[in-house]
């Protein structure tokens, strides 16, 4: 199925301290921590920051190969830029015979790194989601984009556009899913051919889920007109954001580890 | 072309934490020129069997065979052909841009030449009662009903020996739901293909099919005639069902009068059953 393999922004129910966290928190902490993942460069820091990543993971709850499952559909990305970076970085050649005159050392080493931020990154963010609900994850990023109202930012209307995104992505996957289906019925084929006969095929596709992607947004905009929905001004909310003991523990500890991998990378 | 159905289960996303077993266990025999209703709770793996007779999901284990043949094996396009799924809201599926190039999708791959490609669409376009005019017009600019039944005629164009219908009649009014049910009946006994039928609409399994099939939790509850599953009402009651409303007045019938035959579903057949009561009342001296 379709929606098997796009693990990155489901929310998965659970009670761990990172489920009970603030989304605030928890958005301030994975934004410094892909700042981290390229700050850390020697070979023990990485190790540390991995070992950290693994154990959070662990504490989430979520089951560790549903989380390393979500690196799937990213595979391509991570191996292409590794690939990429083996062959093109300058440096001291592995061997003098072709090809691997063209591998360097230092190209590996960069590779490796940077396969590894970028798997560490994924992770986190799909930590991010895993543990906050689409709504929380949206009202975080509202109230903290709220200082910048001042200067004509839309925070409220951005936080609304990405949540009704948010929500919508698994409607659509599974819409697609449906329509594919439907066609595999009368007798579409969407696995043989070349590429152009490939991209042909979706057609019968891509044409009714645009249809049916317009007709839910009409029925969303004619709904939320129906309840007086108007933007932002004025606005109050049900659910108050609140720190609470968990976003503590949680901010804490990340900034310890965080502390002690920087003190022993530069130090 | 019978379908077995061998200790069928499947799982959904299976070791996730969203892992759900929809089929358990399902033993089942469809054998030609059945005409088959299958009702159950929403959630009770209606559309997930139905998926499993043209392999467009496959068993988690168990085995499917149509006309002999295991579904996870080759032949998957043929299997299709042979095995017409109509899926629920089929007219969101349309994309042509015209009727008449959207029925010729399930033709595509035929090598026919133009003539009989514009017969076979005729054909079907008369089956499912729609005039030929429609076929130039855009499948967007046409109403509902004449949507699900071009889209109903985009499966059948392929002269499937088995057709299964995902709630035909979802969103339709009355006389878009009888006039579906009456194509469906008479292609049914017109071309003596396979019929089966899902459906929430007791009234519309008890006039239409000879077999039900009640699902519950992912297991069959029930399999057997009309009669027989809808004499057992606290059965179906209590899995979230319920008998054609029917039923339920000539049991009422029958506390008050029990010579009546209870056993009757329809609204016809209730009619045929009061009426033959009254006559021989009226027969009865007075």
């Amino acid at each position: 199925m379709l929606n098997a393999s796009i693990t990155i922004g489901q929310y998965i129910p659970g009670d761990s301290v990172l489920h009970r966290a603030d989304p605030r928190t928890k958005i301030i902490l994975s934004i410094v921590f892909m700042v981290m993942t390229f700050l850390v460069n020697s070979f023990w820091t990485f190790a540390a920051l991995t070992a950290f990543t693994l154990v959070v993971v662990l504490i989430s709850g979520v089951p560790m190969k549903y989380t390393l499952r979500g690196l799937k559909p990213l595979l391509f990305i991570i191996i292409f830029t590794a690939v990429i970076n083996i062959f093109t970085t300058s440096g001291t050649p592995i061997s003098q015979t072709i090809p691997f005159k063209y591998i360097t050392y230092e190209g590996i080493e960069l590779a490796l790194k940077l396969a590894v931020r970028l798997a560490l990154i994924i992770i986190s963010g799909s930590l991010l989601t895993f543990t906050t609900t689409p709504i929380l994850l949206t009202d975080g990023i509202e109230k903290l984009l709220n200082p910048l109202k001042k200067i004509g930012v839309p925070a409220h209307e951005l936080a609304m556009m990405m949540s009704i995104a948010l929500r919508f992505i698994p409607t659509l996957l599974e819409e697609t899913d449906k329509i594919m289906k439907a066609q595999a019925a009368r007798g579409a084929d969407f696995d043989t051919g070349n590429l152009v006969q490939r991209a042909k095929s979706f057609i019968p596709v891509l044409v009714p889920l645009f249809v049916s992607a317009f007709r839910r947004a009409d029925e969303l905009a004619t709904a939320m007109e129906a309840r007086c929905y108007r933007g932002g001004a004025g606005r109050t909310r049900m659910r108050q954001l609140k720190f609470t003991e968990a976003d503590t523990k949680v901010f804490v500890t990340s900034v310890v580890v965080f502390a002690a991998l920087l003190l022993l990378e530069y130090l | 072309m019978p379908i077995v159905l061998e200790n069928l289960t499947h799982i959904y996303m299976p070791g996730t934490p969203f892992e759900k077993a929809a089929l358990k266990d399902i033993n089942l025999k469809i054998e030609d020129g059945e005409f088959i209703g299958i009702i159950g709770h929403t959630g009770s793996g209606k559309s997930t069997l139905i998926q499993h007779f043209n392999g467009l999901l496959k068993p988690t284990s168990g085995r499917v065979l149509v006309n002999g043949q295991e579904t996870s094996g080759k032949g998957l396009k043929e299997l299709r052909r042979h095995v017409g799924i109509v899926f629920q809201y089929p007219e969101h599926q349309l994309f042509e841009e015209t009727v008449y190039k959207d029925i010729a999708f399930g033709l595509q791959k035929d090598n026919l030449s133009e003539d009989e490609k514009r017969k076979k669409i005729l054909e079907v376009i008369s089956a499912v009662g729609l005039k030929e005019e429609v076929l130039e017009k855009s499948p967007f600019e046409i109403s509902g009903g004449q949507k699900r039944r071009v889209a109903i005629a985009g499966v059948l164009v392929m002269n499937p020996g088995i057709l299964v219908l995902d709630e035909p009649t979802a969103g339709l009014d009355p006389r878009g739901r009888d006039e579906i049910f009456g194509f469906v009946s008479k292609i049914h006994e017109s071309m003596g293909i396979t019929v089966i039928l899902v459906s929430h609409s007791m009234e519309d399994i008890a006039k239409l099919v000879n077999r039900v099939i009640v699902m519950n939790k992912g297991a069959v509850e029930v399999d057997g005639t009309v009669t027989e599953v809808f004499a057992d009402i606290p059965r179906l009651e209590s899995i979230g069902l319920s008998a054609p409303q029917v039923a339920y007045l000539m049991k009422r019938l029958k506390q008050l009068r029990p010579e009546i035959d209870e056993n009757v579903f329809t609204v016809a057949a209730a009619r045929d059953e009061l009426l033959k009561h009254l006559g021989k009342e009226v027969q009865k001296p007075c």
